[in-house]
This record gives C-alpha cells, sequence and structure tokens, in this order.
C-alpha cells in the first residue's frame, strides 16, 4: 500500500523540480537520496514519544527482535512536556532527514499561549509528509456498535488551520488563519485517487465546508473535481459531503464510505470519530507520507498521559503501523508475519488490554503476539 | 514564543476591562433570559414562521398539539419569503418587527435558494437579532432503535463568528485564507449563557471544547474566557477537553456525557452537534435554539423536504422538540413536561409513527395520537 504512495510522490516530485529548475537556474541540484541501509539492514528513526509511546515502542521493539526484522533503530526520546527538548527534537529531524523513514508515538503539546507549538505538526510541515493514512477496518472477533466498517482516511497535513498564523488586531480579537493553497489541494486529491487504485478501492468521498467558506474549501474541493476528471476512466466514483454531515452519517451509516479525502482541521475529528467506531485508539494504525519521507505513527494522535507508565495501554496501532512501515520498506513477509499474529490474538478475544475490555497488560498483550508468530 | 507574551499580558488586560462591566450588566439578569409579557388575553405571543416544503404541516400539527393541551400562546404567522428591497433581497419588515416584538419565534425548516449573491436567511435571521448561542440538546429516543441508545448530551455552539467569519480573500492564485475570527466579549457571552443553562438544567459540569494545543491564541483566548466566567459559578464544576478527544469518546460511550453542557466555537459546534444527532438517528429527531440577545428563534434544523411535502407524512417531531425548549425558554415548564411526556410514549409505542421512524402514520396520525394522551 505504502509503494503506492511513494509513487505518488515520486510523480509529484517531478513537477516539483522542474520549479526547482526555472528558480535556481546553474545551481547543482541535491542528488537523490535513498533511505540509509547498511549490509541489508535498514537504519529507523525512532519517537517513542509522551504518554504511552515508551511502552507501545518496547512492544515494537520486542515483537521486531523476535522475528530478526532487518531494522536498526536510532531513537531520540524527545518529550513535548517541556520545552527544554527542543535540541533533541532537531537532533531527531536530522535523524529523520538521513533516514528517511521514522516510528514515532505522539509528542505532549502543551495548550498554555506560552508553551512551544506542536512539534507533531513541525515534523509533518518540515518533512512535508503531507498525506496522512488511517485505516479504520472492523476487526474480525471484536464486534463494536458498528459493522463491516472499512475506510481510509487521507487527510492533507501541512496546511489549512494548522498553519500556526495568528495575531491580535486589537484587546480581545483574535484572527486565526486557515491557509488553503490549489497546489496542495491536487497533490492530496491525486494521493487519495492513487490510493484508491492501488488498493482496489471504489470511491472516494471528499469532506468539506465549501458551504460556508467558499473560497477556502471551495479551492479544496474544486481542484478535488478538476483531478477526478483524471481518473474518469479508472471507474472509481466519487462524492463530496459537508463535513458535519459526514460526522453525522458516520456514527449512523459508516457503511457507505470508502476512501474520504480532506483538509487537516476534518481530518483530525474524522479520524477520530472511526476510530471509535471500530474499537479505539488502540487499534488504528496511520502513516504520514511526502515525496521523501515518511513517517509511522499509531492513526489517533493521542498522548493518553492518563495510562502512562501502568502498562495497561494497547500496542496494537503501534504495532500495526510498524508493519506498514515494514511493508513501505518491502519487507512483506515479516509485516505479514506480524500483522496476521496481532489480528489472531484480537480475534481469540483471551488476552485484551483494558480498551477492549480485557485485563491483559501491554506486556502480556505482546507476548500474546510473539507466540502467534511464525 | 516571544509574541505570545506580550499577547498574554495584553488578553488578561482584555479580560478585566470587559469583564467587570459585563458582570454588573447581567448580575441581575442572566444572558438573553425571556422578557415577554402575557397580552390582555392571558396569552404571549410568538411568531410562527412556517418554512417550505414540509414547513406548513408540521406547523399545523404543533399548533394543534399545542391548543389541545391549552399552552398560553397566541401565534403570529409570518413568513420570511424574501422581497426585493432597494435592489437587495432581504426579509420582509412585517417579519422582522412580529419577532423584535415577541422576542421568541419557532421557525420551520427553510429551502435553501439557489442563485448568487443571496444572503443565507439563517445568517441574516442570525445577524438582525445577535443569536449569539445555538443549543443542541439531543436524548436518545426510546422506540427508535439506533447503535446508542444512552445519549443525553447539551451542547452550546458559539453562533456568530470563529470559522464562519466570511472573511476570506485569495492571496494570489491559488492561495486562499480563511480567517477565524474570536473575540473576548462572544466568547465570554456564550461561556455566561452555557453555565446558566447548566445550572437551569440540572447539569453539574461545562466542558469548553477547543484545539488549543493548535490555535493557541484564538481558542486559548475562548478557553481563557471560558475560565473566567466559571469563577461566578462556584457550584458548576468547569473542565476543557481536546476536541479529537471528545469526538473519539462521545463516539465511542456516549453516557458520560449525560452530566454536562459542552461549550464551543462555531465550526466544532456545528459539527459535533450533528455528530451527537447521528448517534439518536439524525435531524429529524433534535431539537434546537438560537438564544439572542434581542430574541430567540427556537427551529428545526432538518431540510425542507420538498419531495414529501404536502403529502401529509412528514415527522414533525423536530420542531415539536424545539417548540418545547421554547416553552421552557419562556418559563412554560409544566406544558413542556406534559407535551414531551405524550409526544415521546407515542414514538415508545411505535403504534402511530411515521415513516421515517419505520412506521406507516401520517402526520395527522401522528399528530391525533399525541393529543389523545394530552386529553
Amino acid at each position: 500500500m505504502l509503494r503506492s504512495a511513494l509513487s505518488v510522490g515520486a510523480r509529484s516530485a517531478t513537477t516539483q523540480a522542474r520549479y526547482a529548475t526555472t528558480l535556481s537556474a546553474g545551481f547543482p541540484r541535491p542528488t537523490q537520496r535513498l533511505p540509509t541501509k547498511y549490509g541489508g539492514v535498514h537504519t529507523v528513526t525512532l519517537i517513542p514519544g509522551d504518554g504511552i509511546g515508551a511502552e507501545i515502542t518496547d512492544s515494537v521493539k520486542e515483537v521486531f527482535e523476535h522475528v530478526n526484522a532487518p531494522i536498526e533503530w536510532d531513537q531520540y526520546d524527545v518529550s513535548g512536556m517541556s520545552s527544554t527538548g527542543e535540541q533533541l527534537f532537531h537532533q531527531a529531524m536530522e535523524s529523520l532527514k538521513r533516514n528517511k523513514v521514522g516510528l514515532k508515538g505522539i509528542l505532549f503539546t502543551p495548550i498554555s499561549q506560552s508553551g512551544h507549538i506542536s512539534w507533531n505538526v513541525a515534523m509533518r510541515q518540515q518533512l512535508d509528509i503531507y498525506a496522512s493514512v488511517v485505516l479504520c477496518k472492523s476487526l474480525p472477533g471484536f464486534p463494536t456498535r458498528h459493522n463491516n466498517v472499512d475506510f481510509a482516511i487521507i487527510r492533507e497535513n501541512t496546511e489549512g488551520e494548522y498553519s500556526g498564523l495568528e495575531h491580535q488586531s486589537y484587546p480581545g480579537v483574535v484572527e486565526s488563519l486557515k491557509v488553503s493553497t490549489r497546489a496542495k489541494a491536487d497533490r492530496i486529491a491525486r494521493f487519495a485517487f492513487d490510493f484508491a487504485l492501488k488498493n482496489n478501492r471504489k470511491k472516494v468521498t471528499c469532506v468539506h465546508k465549501a458551504n460556508i467558506m467558499k473560497l477556502g474549501d471551495g479551492l479544496f474541493l474544486n481542484t478535488f473535481r478538476q483531478v477526478a476528471e483524471e481518473y474518469a476512466s479508472s471507474g472509481i466514483q466519487f462524492n463530496d459531503m459537508i463535513v458535519d454531515n459526514t460526522s453525522m452519517q458516520l456514527v449512523a451509516k459508516p457503511q457507505q464510505f470508502d476512501v474520504m479525502v480532506m483538509p487537516n482541521l476534518y481530518g483530525a475529528i474524522v479520524s477520530n470519530i472511526g476510530a471509535a467506531l471500530v474499537g479505539g485508539p488502540g487499534i488504528v494504525p496511520g502513516c504520514n507520507v511526502g515525496r521523501e519521507y515518511a513517517l509511522f505513527e499509531p492513526g489517533c494522535r493521542h498522548v493518553a498521559k492518563d495510562l502512562m507508565g501502568t502498562n495497561r495501554a494497547n500496542p496494537a496501532a503501534m504495532i500495526l503501523s510498524a508493519t506498514m512501515m515494514l511493508r513501505h520498506l518491502g519487507i512483506d513477509n515479516t509485516a505479514n508475519n506480524i500483522a496476521s499474529a496481532v489480528f489472531d490474538v484480537i480475534d481469540e478475544g483471551k488476552v485484551r488490554t483494558a480498551d477492549m475490555g480485557g485485563s491483559a497488560t501491554t506486556s502480556e498483550f505482546t507476548s500474546a503476539v510473539i507466540s502467534k508468530l511464525n | 514564543m516571544l509574541a505570545s507574551r506580550p499577547f498574554a499580558s495584553v488578553s488578561r488586560s482584555a479580560v478585566f476591562r470587559h469583564a467587570l462591566p459585563a458582570t454588573r450588566k447581567y448580575a441581575t439578569a442572566p444572558t438573553a433570559t425571556f422578557a415577554g409579557q402575557k397580552g390582555s388575553d392571558g396569552k404571549y405571543t410568538v411568531t410562527l414562521i412556517p418554512g417550505d416544503g414540509i414547513g406548513p404541516e408540521i406547523s399545523e400539527s404543533i399548533k394543534d398539539i399545542y391548543s389541545t393541551a391549552g399552552v398560553p400562546i397566541r401565534w403570529e404567522e409570518v413568513s420570511v419569503t424574501p422581497v426585493l428591497k432597494g435592489g437587495k433581497t432581504v426579509i420582509p419588515d412585517a417579519a422582522i418587527h412580529s419577532v423584535k416584538k415577541n422576542t421568541v419565534a419557532l421557525k420551520g425548516p427553510l429551502a435553501t435558494p439557489i442563485g448568487k449573491g443571496h444572503v443565507s436567511l439563517n445568517l441574516t435571521l442570525r445577524r438582525t437579532f445577535n443569536l449569539f448561542a445555538n443549543v443542541r440538546p439531543c436524548v436518545s429516543i426510546k422506540g427508535f432503535k439506533t447503535p446508542y441508545d444512552d445519549v443525553d448530551t447539551v451542547l452550546i455552539r458559539e453562533n456568530t463568528e470563529g470559522e464562519y467569519s466570511g472573511i476570506e480573500h485569495e492571496v494570489v492564485d491559488g492561495v486562499v485564507q480563511s480567517i477565524k475570527l474570536i473575540t473576548w466579549d462572544a466568547s465570554e457571552r456564550v461561556a455566561r449563557y452555557a453555565f446558566n443553562y447548566a445550572k437551569s438544567s440540572n447539569r453539574r459540569k461545562v466542558t469548553a471544547v477547543h484545539k488549543a494545543n493548535i490555535m493557541k491564541m484564538s481558542d486559548g483566548m475562548f478557553l481563557s474566557a471560558c475560565r473566567q466566567v466559571s469563577k461566578e459559578f462556584p457550584d458548576i464544576s468547569y473542565d476543557e477537553d481536546l476536541l479529537d478527544r471528545v469526538c473519539l469518546q462521545i463516539t465511542t460511550n456516549p453516557r458520560p456525557y449525560s452530566d454536562r453542557v459542552m461549550v464551543m466555537p462555531n465550526l466544532y459546534g456545528d459539527i459535533l452537534s450533528d455528530m451527537c444527532a447521528g448517534l439518536i438517528g439524525g435531524l429529524g429527531l433534535t431539537p434546537s435554539g438560537n438564544i439572542g440577545r434581542d430574541a430567540s428563534i427556537f427551529e428545526a434544523v432538518h431540510g425542507s423536504a420538498p419531495d414529501i411535502a404536502g403529502k401529509g407524512l412528514a415527522n414533525p417531531t423536530a420542531l415539536l422538540l424545539s417548540s418545547l425548549m421554547m416553552l421552557r425558554h419562556m418559563g412554560l415548564y409544566d406544558f413542556a413536561e406534559r407535551i414531551e411526556k405524550a409526544a415521546l410514549d407515542t414514538i415508545a409505542e411505535g403504534k402511530a409513527i411515521t415513516g421515517d421512524l419505520g412506521g406507516k402514520a401520517s402526520t395527522k396520525e401522528y399528530t391525533t395520537a399525541i393529543m389523545s394522551k394530552l386529553q
């Protein structure tokens, strides 16, 4: 699946390159580099993150150790709990730029205005990993309130409400800018259609609020429609839906959705609703893909400070995100081995963490997964 | 980070500057309390805007139920079909005057007119009467099965600014800026209404829903306004939660949200209120009230359903429940209780329910069933 993501990346890289040559004619362009790999072993940046991050990445490490996955971790224990970690954050960013592939938990972002900006968002913007992919699928053996849910959420990751541009024009009057651009709408719409093609999906739905934000979301919607025309012969259907109606439909009839593409903020809302439909943030994997970099993290970006250090977190989302990473690196056999072990454990229902109604600890769940590995 | 420090001090001074007179102003009367007087016949006059499509049928049903229940209300029916005035399409003056005079109105669904340069009617009403808070309660309806059977949420949405400010421009080709506008005054006003609502509806908690980790200044100011107001309500507890977490938690299990009132900026409220409506079976079963400084308008938020208009098949429940919110707003609690029980019992019995709820009854039959319980 992720290779499809990369192929999209490669395509837009060529268009990007054309701009670059016109702008900086005569200057040598940096050569395209492959991800770091020595002797068949990939070096991957690991950022466990705050909250339950350390525990669930430990699970991944243990599982990888057991299957002897050809991955060497380049670990950075960045923490967003205080701004003092900024130095380490920069080191982690450099490591990501070297290795091009990373696995990460979620970094805490303070709410107070004096606190630092979200490092999660900074990473996505600086690495230009513009497409967030979150897969919400009902798991066999774990019934929730809804059955047969199976959709993918493609979320624009680098602009919109997360631009970080705000100012107070008069005491008590604050303006926050939402930036929407055609270029970014275009590449995310393409990503969504290419994803649908590669994964044999039938329909792409554009989620927006163009009835109110006529220019901003209007641009997103119109660009989506133009891109859709280029895929007309592929037989992939497309439609659009206003975001409030989408969230209503999601909790009532989630089966109607297949691939959904949307601007940044709506993605935060839809991915959380989606995760809740299939069983919570503990089992929903995700990744962020751009032209050059791919960063894998749980699909629902929660720090879960309340569970921190209790050994009760569900590592499934992180392990599944790591299997997405393995597939991305072309290590499909190992990925399938681990993923099916996770699904088997959930399907059996004997070892489940508290969020899935069980009483198993994180380490018990991990051992159960390991015992199912081939 | 440097820029945020002066802001913090500015906002603090803003707090003091605005909060003091505001407290004094509202000390005697909480925001937007109903102050209408009964007429010489002992009845309150209420403006009725039947609306388009199925609007007239369902309004008729409300009128029938109210006269059976003996509610002391006289309806003043007006049309809001836009008229041309000075080259612009506007709401007829008669409608504006009626709402202004009565300060309370019940409104059926309006068809969205297609055409350029037409200002949305809802937006015009909102601006004309300063409708600053949108109240959206969602309660599971017994007799209509959905995957969720324990919903009881109240959501209050800031209604005048935020992402709906309508300030947008294209900077260069292909680059658009949309401005989300948050002001201290509007935030404080809606927060105050939320706390008063919590107090009068026996909910012990107010939760502010935000995204201040990302939008630190705008949502940050919304939060400081809520915090400031919360100090005036010591018996109501106050907390804050991220939009992401609220979406996740309500969809997983809505039950914990039955003890509180949620308050939030415009867009989040729009999305979350419809999501909650989805939990209980859609917009046909959810009431809505717009509370304003100069008037309050209670409305059905569903569409005008032109496909079934005039056939006598429409479900009047949303408009009926909205009218009950109106009765409570007017202090007519007993009537609201009685009618609510009659309506919910009728749906729970399932004998005379309309097509959208899986029954076969007509609007008339459903209305008659409710009325027979009121006699």
